[in-house]
């Protein structure tokens, strides 16, 4: 489709690694019937340089027949490739175009605008990584708009770029410009999407698309492609947990047994532990295997590979389970309650109680739609509650799987946290769904997420009355906290021996403690420290629940995680100590005194 | 893009996920080799896909008849090295009836000889997947192509009825009878598929390098004469030039074009100044608007 960017007598070597060393960018083009989308990505390519000699001939021939330009070279028919759609004058399915610069390769999902296709735009949304939103200057943010940036957030995508579009038909108008633009911004930023920007263009004449815009001095900000060439991309980060779902197990002879898959997040090497979810069998990988001609085995590999791990030992492991990284918090749900967000895409409407297929990784079990929980009014982002979903809904329900199945929060993990829902009749794929979270009574539920209430706390038979009575306190919670080695735990059992003393009952909690047992399978990664945390407070809630004063020390680096153990415990009953204020053990007992959370003890 | 890895070890990793899922989730997946660059870098990636293990499906080429005399000898010497299960199948009712391109032009002969004779050959070995090599890049109404595209009872494509395909998690469930397109290297543009060619040094057929061959010029196209069946029309003689082929196919509908790339290198190097695309010499492209759609809607790969 396009031509690359090599000159006559360039080292052809030095080019090729450069040209494989290119950072690759998935964007996602959406927008109205009439935006002039496909203008503008033909506008792309040929400004670029792009159309080879051969098409742009087919393509001025094209022109006279279909075109919308009066003859001239209309560039929407540049990618308007099936016949159907070049008669209506129309985009009806997502397109995939292919093109290289200087500085980035790019696919583009080219993907149709029409209400009643906006399931395509969920299937381009899935596989990029920014989205560009069409906006026709005339007539401003629209239903479609919005709409577009709430799926483009919902399956993920951080960077969103607004094409304020026709500019040539409201005579450049900054005014106009700067309305939309405002609006967009405004919506993004209800959505949570990190980078959001506009940038007025016309695709007809050109102007901002490949270079920079002149007859619009007030615009200082990049062209389109400047735009795409220099946006940040983060490579994956060395805190992905690491997953791979199984295809198919290898067995060519008795002596080789390989669980084949791509890995779809984090990396593994030899001699890793493993665990084989949904069961949660634990394992380590003897071998990523690949015979010599394909270059031999590997010692560690990384997503997005497709590999062949071999185990130290036998253990039951086929299709549709996952081999996952062993440790605490970055451990997989497993359940078979599932809560996602889902983009209905079939004429016939999702009810509750229905059945269909889910497909979570390389598993496909039976499903049961237990309830809807809301559905998304996409213009006000209002929850509004629903009984069912039709074509182009978006909305929120829960699911019961016939098994456990093994899985992730789609925000965590995309290859393990999104979900096809497929007709068990028609096989149609019916929905794609991003899992938010599974029941929270099950195994690895996080408190990160915001899980439903479910289990009610058994009640004691002796009155909160009656123990402050003996012990003359209420229930509380002295963190310390700071990094190691800054005398926490020492100071936490002085003030177990001070509040002892004064004739009350405290109870220790300590970091350190906590590792030698109920956080053994934990490591030092945040995501540990804060899993640690949020055990200890949940022992720590027990304890108050019987009247106890509970003293935590722990590293707790993490503001956020210190507040939702406040939160968990109760404002009012915590009492946060930081190392570089100093442990000062009656200074401590003071406060509590004051806070009327340990009075005089009265009798012996 | 990942640490240390490139552009084509992603592309790579893809195929490798779908080929392996087309093994996994169908009863009698069959690999489609046409022998050209593409087939050669699917059938690469099919091997390390199950290795060690073998391949799990067979191989089949239609065979028009009328390909080139090299290519044939290619496919049966690969065959043979690499201990392929290999099926060919020919179209014999058309065979019979005489159905070829000199005489019955290239939309008939490719109809009958190719788009029904695949039909026949998927039907006869109750296939319910067939993989083929084509790339989204190489032709507008590909570009909208699934990787895993729905053909009903009677092998056809709607374009308006295609499944949704989001990230990768392929619904490849199908009916008895219905059956599915495989395109594992969808993703994959012209220069990927010859990068990948070269640096791992596949064998590919040598008509893609640059000969002294017999050709005959026709409607602006170099024909080049593999056997004694093409007769030459009124004022056309057969001249030996220094030719290659972008891509191959049916010797008198595969137009050469004159190049003095040798290696490899010299290819790579000679299509990354080209002006024109690789499918300008497929003459069958050309023989009405919007040609290939209305090819793959009858089940043409």
């Amino acid at each position: 489709m396009t031509l690359p960017t090599f000159t006559a007598g360039e080292d052809l070597r030095g080019w090729i690694e450069r040209y494989e060393r290119l950072q690759l960018l998935r964007v996602l083009t959406c927008g109205n019937v009439d935006d002039g989308k496909s203008t503008l990505i033909g506008r792309l390519l040929h400004d670029t340089g792009r159309i080879y000699d051969d098409h742009l001939k087919a393509l001025e021939a094209d022109s006279r027949v279909h075109g919308t330009t009066g003859g001239g070279l209309d560039l929407a028919l540049v990618v308007d490739g099936l016949k159907a759609e070049r008669e209506q004058g129309i985009t009806i399915d997502v397109a995939w175009r292919y093109f290289t610069t200087a500085r980035r390769a790019f696919i583009i999902a080219d993907c149709p605008g029409h209400e009643q296709y906006t399931r395509n735009m969920a299937t381009g949304a899935s596989h990029c990584q920014l989205a560009i939103s069409l906006i026709d200057a005339r007539s401003g943010v629209t239903t479609q708009t919005r709409r577009h940036a709430t799926i483009a957030a919902m399956l993920g995508i951080r960077h969103v770029v607004a094409a304020v579009n026709k500019m040539d038909l409201v005579d450049w108008s900054e005014t106009r410009f700067r309305e939309i633009e405002s609006e967009f911004l405004a919506f993004c930023s209800r959505l949570g999407i990190e980078h959001a920007v506009a940038l007025p263009v016309s695709a007809l004449t050109g102007e901002g698309v490949v270079r920079r815009t002149e007859v619009m001095p007030w615009f200082s900000g990049p062209a389109l492609l400047e735009l795409l060439e220099r946006v940040d991309l983060p490579g994956p980060s060395g805190a992905d947990p690491f997953r791979m779902p199984v295809q198919t197990v290898l067995r060519p002879n008795l002596d080789f047994r390989g669980f084949a898959g791509q890995i779809t997040s984090g990396d593994v090497a030899v001699g890793d532990r493993v665990r084989i979810m949904p069961r949660g069998t634990e394992a380590r990988v003897a071998r990523l295997a690949r015979p010599d001609e394909f270059g031999g085995d590997l010692e560690r590999a990384q997503a997005p590979e497709s590999v062949v791990i071999c185990l130290d030992r036998e253990v039951d492991c086929s299709r549709g389970d996952v081999i996952a990284c062993f440790g605490g918090a970055s451990d997989m749900r497993v359940g078979r309650r599932i809560v996602a967000d889902l983009v209905w895409m079939v004429d016939a409407p999702l009810v509750a109680g229905q059945s269909l297929l889910c497909r979570v990784g390389t598993r496909i079990t039976p499903a049961r739609v237990v309830r809807m929980i809301h559905r998304l009014k996409v213009d006000t982002l209002a929850h509004e509650s629903a009984e069912s979903m039709v074509l182009n809904d978006i909305g929120r329900v829960e699911l019961e799987c016939e098994e456990p199945v093994a899985f992730d929060p789609y925000r965590v993990s995309r290859g393990t946290g999104a979900i096809v829902l497929i007709d068990r009749l028609t096989n149609a794929t019916a929905a794609a769904g991003m899992i938010r979270t599974g029941d929270p009574t099950e195994r690895g539920a996080h408190w990160d997420d915001q899980a439903l209430e479910t289990v009610s706390s058994p009640v004691s038979g002796v009155s909160a009355a009656e123990r402050d009575a003996r012990w003359a306190q209420r229930p509380c919670c002295v963190l310390l906290h700071g990094p190691p080695n800054t005398g926490k735990t020492e100071a936490a059992f002085a003030l177990e021996r001070a509040l002892w003393d004064l004739g009350h009952d405290a109870v220790v909690l300590d970091g350190q403690g906590m590792r030698s047992g109920l956080s053994k399978d934990l490591r030092f990664e945040p995501g540990d420290r804060s899993e640690n945390l949020r055990r200890a407070a949940e022992v720590a809630r027990l304890l108050m629940e019987q009247g106890r004063v509970v003293i935590m020390s722990f590293v707790a680096p993490q503001d956020h995680v210190r507040e939702r153990a406040r939160a968990l415990l109760g404002p009012d009953r915590c009492l946060f100590v930081h190392a570089s204020d100093g442990f000062e053990i009656s200074n401590i007992v003071a406060q509590l005194a004051s806070r009327g959370l340990i009075g005089r003890r009265t009798a012996p | 893009m990942a640490r240390g890895l490139t552009h084509l070890d992603e592309l790579e990793a893809e195929s490798i996920h779908i080929l392996r899922e087309t093994a996994a989730s169908f009863e009698r997946p069959v690999l489609m080799y046409s022998i050209g660059k593409d087939s050669t870098v699917l059938l690469h990636l099919a091997l390390k896909a199950f290795a060690p293990g073998r391949l799990p499906f067979p191989v089949l080429h239609v065979d028009t008849t009328w390909k080139f005399r090299e290519m044939i000898a290619f496919r049966d010497a690969t065959a043979a090295r690499l201990g392929l299960d290999l099926q060919v199948h020919i179209n014999r009712d058309g065979l019979a009836q005489g159905i070829s391109p000199i005489t019955h032009g290239s939309k008939v002969h490719t109809d009958v000889m190719k788009t029904v004779a695949l039909r026949q050959a998927l039907t006869a070995g109750r296939f319910d997947a067939a993989i083929g090599g084509a790339r989204r890049d190489e032709e507008k109404s590909r570009a909208k192509e699934r990787i895993f595209s729905f053909r009903d009872a009677n092998h056809r494509w709607d374009p308006k009825g295609q499944r949704p395909e989001l990230w990768s998690l392929y619904n490849s469930r199908v009916h008895p009878g219905e059956s599915m397109r495989v395109f594992p290297l969808s993703n994959w543009t012209e220069l990927d598929v010859w990068l990948y060619v070269w640096k791992h040094r596949l064998p590919v057929v040598d008509l893609y390098l640059a000969r002294n061959r017999p050709v005959v010029e026709r409607d602006g196209a170099l024909i080049m004469v593999d056997d004694d069946r093409l007769p030459l029309k009124a004022g056309e003689r057969i001249v030996q030039r220094r030719v290659r082929f972008r891509t191959l196919g049916c010797y008198p509908l595969s137009g050469a074009i004159e190049s003095d790339a040798d290696t490899l290198e010299k290819v790579i190097e000679e299509m990354l100044l080209a002006r024109t695309s690789e499918r300008q010499g497929r003459l069958i492209d050309h023989d009405q608007s919007g040609s290939m759609e209305e090819k793959k809607r009858e089940g043409y790969f």
